[in-house]
């Protein structure tokens, strides 16, 4: 029996495990992808936002900027990529700058700090490739920009390390209520076996499917709709094309898209907003990707779309009543939700895991763990390092000396170190998340091989048996000849 | 700091003939810096025949290929390191490389040669819509994984572009008991050699659709299907036109691009055209002392071509450590136009070149019964009448020393296609 059941091993999910791995607890997470950060996490603007966007009063506001306000010392106590770039919020000549003044206003009732609203002449100075109908923007200098697989498997390795048990590939079928708490039931999604997991209080981080888990347990009905966002990356060559995070004044065509540096140093543009029926639907069509580029130049001219790398979409959370829905359903005991995480989610979430966790220890009458692990180191970059500090790295351990992915310059000495550390990687794709070997201009196909032979050694696994992402996306089918 | 007279980035057949020829020329100090494994480049994952027609006279698979060059650099007794990645190059031709066993080192040379070779578009550049499952490579890394490993990726397969490493795979897959169903090709012809769209894909039946590309791919976790379109003379999707494949792998041969990372490093200017360096009658490029050669410099057609070419940049290289940079001279530019999309070299000096150089070039579009033109100013030089031009094989000029020495004013060379006799 477990006293906390979280399912979802998103950055909600992780988030919350992490803050409860802070007490004395037996704690369980529960997804049904074969990593951590395997679905709206992974697909998302990669934004830390100031705050000022969500109404005054709502859950989204106040969490916003809570967990704005959190990330200098999380990333450090973490080790998480994260740059206060700034935001700026363009008008352009045929908005109505009205609009741009009440963003400033809501981002003031919010407690935003340091906003201001920039003419054209200073924005040049900052961002010389703003649209020639830019004529104002909103800055927001608490804006930033984070990784958000190293921030959801940061949460995740840290709550590991200090006791929460991960399961994998373990999709939940239904839940019940029992006497002493909820009889969650659940299939490996490879082996099918079934198993049941009891836990005295469930935390419902289920991203698009959180309405599906509620509505089990709950009378209080609530409705995910699934809001697909699409986007493009380009390759690191553009990644100064803009340096702030660069959104537009939504008007009456649309919320608009923004162009944003990544911590990673490539430019990101996206997403578009179309909502759709089928929950997995997380493939870019023709029109999003039209859109992006047309929409995009708007506000940051000579976009350079010829050097997109890849494009890729997610699915946001979006709940009927548009805001966060935090808390124990009311006539579900110990059924706590953190549904309907749309954007802000990524900036909310270390509030969230916050807020949740204190709802949880109330709850149980937790206590703090005594031995509680605050840090977690990421994976050690040689590129970070002098020459004369490499060279010792690559003497103690030749393998940071052997480079695998040649566009990101990753070393197997980080290929190595993402398979062995708490929740390593079992996939191209777990390896690619946690070191970037595949993330560059080739998109893997020089290093994906090379990634096999390393997983198969080292994980120990067969190569048969080694995904892309998971359960049914193998990479070979066979040996020659045998088909 | 440890110095060599020649670093040669790349031991592929660029390298190695380029390291040959400068060992002939009578520079015994050089280093060849290798990557991967062991030398030979791509041509190690090219089982197939059909190589060295041109350079041996007879015809060779590309591992047998690399090995007569990789024996001739044996001969020589040239140095390399395999398994070591070039992390940068300076402009003063300082080279900074790292391995499993020195650790990042950095190496001082009067000159460089850069034969990095180049790598396949991907997917994700090409845009293509759709899911992002399992089973969508890049030809090349199918081809490793075959002839290789000897694992197959897939067993039903639809390829988009019918450049030479997707033709050559469409057959490997199908030999090692694959299903190719089509080869869609966004253009209205092939990216590949003739010979190989009729050995790889008409000897074996296989569909080759021009003027299609894939519009949608199904499949969250594998490929489930692929469904391709043809496209109009703007090359979009023509609506109705759509034709749905099941299969589990969509290879993609899309086009090559040289990989001028380290090039930019070191301050070499590229041509937009090519993606590779801009460089003279010599392949040296704006960086006194850094030549460049094979499919870095402009993607080849053909290997024997890559290993004339890097001959030639290994013999200037040698003339260049052994006199110095020339002193200034003339420069006159080659400009393409009218179908002729670049030349290799861009820029020629009379007064340094050899006395025959051979100018590379690639068409824009296929051309039936029509001329290549060289003019000296507005005087037409030479006219040479081609049966078929394609812009998957590439063409040459051979320009003479002692012609260009009767236009002591000579402004610019054009090269053109033209009509005509």
């Amino acid at each position: 029996m477990y006293d906390v059941a979280i399912i979802g091993a998103g950055v909600t999910g992780s988030a919350i495990a992490r803050e409860l791995s802070r007490y004395q607890a037996n704690i369980c997470v529960i997804d049904r992808e074969e990593d951590v950060c395997g679905g709206t996490s992974k697909a998302n603007s990669a934004i830390i936002h100031a705050g000022f966007d969500a109404a005054p009063g709502s859950l989204k506001a106040r969490l916003n900027v809570r967990g704005n306000q959190m990330m200098d010392a999380l990333a450090k106590e973490l080790d998480i990529p994260f740059l206060r770039n700034g935001s700026l919020v363009t008008c352009t000549k045929d908005q109505d700058r009205s609009g741009l003044e009440a963003l400033l206003e809501k981002g003031k009732k919010n407690g935003v700090p340091d906003l201001r609203i920039l003419e054209r002449g200073e924005l040049l100075t900052l961002e010389p490739n703003l649209g020639d109908d830019v004529v104002c923007a909103l800055y927001a200098p608490t804006g930033g920009i984070v990784c958000p697989f190293h921030m959801t498997m940061a949460f995740a390795e840290n709550a590991c390390v200090n006791g929460v048990s991960f399961f994998l590939n373990t999709k939940v079928t239904s839940i019940r209520k029992e006497d002493a708490g909820y009889a969650i039931e659940t299939t490996h999604t490879d082996t099918g076996a079934a198993e049941t997991f009891r836990a005295k209080a469930v935390v419902n981080a289920a991203g698009v499917y959180a309405d599906t888990l509620n509505n089990m347990v709950s009378s209080r009905k609530i409705h995910i709709t699934a809001r697909k966002g699409e986007y493009c990356l380009l390759d690191k060559d553009a990644g100064t094309h803009v340096s702030h995070t660069i959104f537009q004044l939504p008007s009456k065509m649309g919320k608009g898209v923004l162009v944003t540096p990544t911590v990673h140093g490539n430019l990101l543009v996206g997403p578009t907003a179309v909502d759709v029926e089928n929950k997995e639907a997380v493939n870019t069509t023709q029109d999003g990707l039209d859109t992006l580029s047309r929409t995009a130049s708007l506000s940051v001219k000579n976009l350079p779309m010829r050097q997109v790398i890849t494009s890729f979409a997610g699915l946001r959370a979006h709940e009927d009543g548009d805001d966060f829905v935090i808390g124990e359903a009311p006539d579900a005991k110990g059924f706590i939700n953190a549904a309907g995480i749309e954007s802000p989610g990524l900036s909310s979430a270390p509030a969230i895991g916050e807020t949740v966790a204190e709802l949880v220890r109330g709850l149980l009458s937790l206590s703090e763990k005594p031995d509680f692990v605050a840090e977690r180191r990421g994976i050690l970059r040689p590129e970070t390092l002098s020459m004369e500090e490499r060279n010792r790295l690559i003497r103690e351990n030749p393998a940071y000396g052997n480079i695998i992915c040649r566009c990101e310059m990753i070393t197997e000495g980080e290929i190595l170190d993402a398979i062995h550390r708490p929740l390593g990687a079992r996939s191209l794709d777990g390896v690619k998340r946690r070191t970037r070997a595949g993330m560059g201009r080739c998109q893997a196909g020089f290093c994906s091989p090379r990634t096999m032979e390393i997983l198969e050694r080292e994980v120990p696994m067969r190569i048969y048996d080694i995904t892309k992402n998971g359960v049914g996306s193998n990479i070979v089918v066979g040996v020659n000849k045998e088909l | 700091m440890k110095q060599y007279d020649l670093v040669i980035v790349g031991g592929g057949p660029a390298g190695l003939a380029a390291a040959v020829s400068a060992k002939d020329s009578g520079i015994d100090s050089i280093l060849i810096i290798e990557r991967d494994k062991e030398l030979g480049g791509i041509l190690n994952q090219c089982i197939h025949n059909g190589f060295g027609l041109h350079t041996f006279k007879e015809e060779l698979t590309g591992p047998e290929y690399a090995s007569r060059f990789i024996s001739q650099a044996a001969e020589r007794g040239i140095a390399y390191k395999l398994n070591t990645m070039v992390m940068d190059i300076s402009p003063e031709k300082k080279v900074t490389a790292m391995n499993r066993e020195d650790g990042m080192f950095e190496i001082e040379a009067k000159a460089v040669i850069l034969a990095m070779g180049c790598r396949e578009r991907s997917r994700g550049a090409l845009n293509i819509p759709g899911y992002r499952p399992a089973g969508i490579y890049s030809a090349g890394t199918a081809q490793r994984l075959v002839n290789m490993e000897g694992y197959m990726p897939g067993r039903e397969v639809v390829i988009l572009g019918s450049g030479d490493i997707g033709l050559i795979m469409a057959r490997r897959m199908t030999l090692e008991g694959a299903k190719v169903k089509v080869v869609a090709e966004l253009m209205p012809y092939s990216g590949g050699l003739k010979r190989n769209i009729v050995q790889c894909l008409d000897d074996f039946d296989i569909p080759l659709k021009l003027s299609h590309t894939v519009v949608d791919i199904e499949g969250k976790e594998r490929v489930e299907a692929v469904t391709i379109a043809e496209v109009g003379c703007d090359r979009r999707p023509i609506p109705g036109t759509e034709e749905r494949y099941t299969c589990d792998t969509l290879l993609l041969s899309c086009g090559l691009i040289p990989e001028n990372e380290l090039s930019k490093s070191a301050g070499v200017s590229i041509n937009p055209v090519t993606s590779g360096p801009v460089v003279n009658d010599s392949l040296e490029t704006n960086i006194s002392g850094i030549f460049a050669c094979g499919n870095v410099l402009h993607v080849h057609d053909l290997v024997d071509y890559v290993s004339q070419e890097a001959a030639a940049a290994g013999k200037n290289a040698a003339a260049y450590i052994k006199n110095g940079a020339p002193a200034e001279t003339k420069t006159v530019e080659i400009h393409p136009v009218d179908g002729v999309r670049y030349t290799v070299p861009k820029y020629i000096r009379p007064a340094e070149m050899d006395d025959h150089l051979t100018v590379r070039f690639r068409v824009g579009e296929v051309y039936k019964n029509r001329c290549i033109a060289v003019y000296f100013d507005d005087t037409l030089i030479s006219r040479r009448k081609r049966p078929v031009m394609a812009p998957g094989e590439m063409e040459q000029v051979i320009l003479s020393k002692a012609k260009l020495s009767e236009f002591p004013d000579l402004g610019k060379i054009t090269i053109r296609i033209e009509e005509g006799e």
